[in-house]
């Protein structure tokens, strides 16, 4: 009982809480791979009820002054060009796979 | 998704490519041929290739060839080079046979065009059945139909 009510809680403040979670998907131009990202990581979030806000950003974009994401969205190539960013960035090698991008966000996230 | 995105003579099919470049190349040179870039396009998405490296190879055997927004695109279209003979790019998600080419004049006017792209590209199968298809007709008929979401 008190297990079920720890669970419900932690559920609550994710519920609360998450809404502020900012999301970067970064490609090259800001404009392709990036849009497909993020349009996908919104799919895979809301299959997961997950509420978040992802932004399709340049490589420049994720270094800049920003307010600096908590996770960042990337294909392998350019997860190597993001390295000493202060966020959590995750490669995503098949951005046509939610259950591979629900996966890594819920992990992340959760 | 809509047919208009991929203009007659937008989705070629060839034996082989010597190299990705030649194939991003070629690919890029389908949206010079139907009028929505022009030639400078074409060296804008081989320079982000050089510089970047393979990161639009984005699913196995799949790539998504495009550059930043520039006065050389005159309107949001996108392209396909199928390779019968798939082709190396160095991306984990070798060997690449669909290459397809995108390009949008500003950061707005293509986010329709993508999503129904990706959502038609994320339904089971679907990459699949392009990868085994031969016929630009077969082709046509995958990309026209409806995703699943």
């Amino acid at each position: 009982m008190l297990q079920l009510k720890a669970l419900s809680v932690r559920y609550w403040l994710q519920n609360r809480f998450t809404r502020g979670v900012l999301i970067y998907a970064v490609c090259g131009a800001g404009i392709g791979t990036s849009v497909l990202l993020k349009a996908n990581a919104e799919r895979a979030l809301s299959m997961l009820g997950i509420e978040a806000e992802v932004q399709a950003v340049t490589i420049a974009d994720a270094r800049g002054p920003h307010r600096m994401a908590q996770v960042v969205l990337a294909t392998p190539e350019i997860v190597d060009q993001l390295a000493g960013i202060p966020a959590e960035v995750i490669a995503i090698n098949n951005i046509f796979d939610l259950a591979e991008l629900g996966e890594k966000l819920k992990s992340s996230l959760s | 998704m809509k047919s208009s995105y991929f203009a007659e003579g937008a989705i070629a099919i060839e034996p082989s490519c010597a190299n990705f470049s030649e194939a991003v190349s070629k690919a890029t040179s389908l949206l010079v041929a139907t009028g929505s870039a022009t030639k400078k396009y074409v060296d804008e998405t081989l320079a982000a290739l050089e510089t970047l490296g393979p990161y639009f190879v984005v699913a196995p055997g799949l790539a998504i060839a495009h550059a930043k927004p520039s006065d050389s695109v005159l309107r949001p279209a996108m392209a396909l080079l199928k390779l019968a003979e798939p082709v190396t790019s160095g991306s984990h998600n070798d060997p690449v046979s669909l290459v397809f080419a995108m390009c949008s004049p500003d950061s707005e006017a293509h986010i329709e065009m993508l999503s129904e792209f990706g959502a038609l590209m994320s339904g089971k199968g679907v990459i699949n059945s392009l990868l085994n298809a031969s016929a630009e007709s077969v082709i046509r008929q995958i990309l026209a139909s409806k995703p699943l979401y």
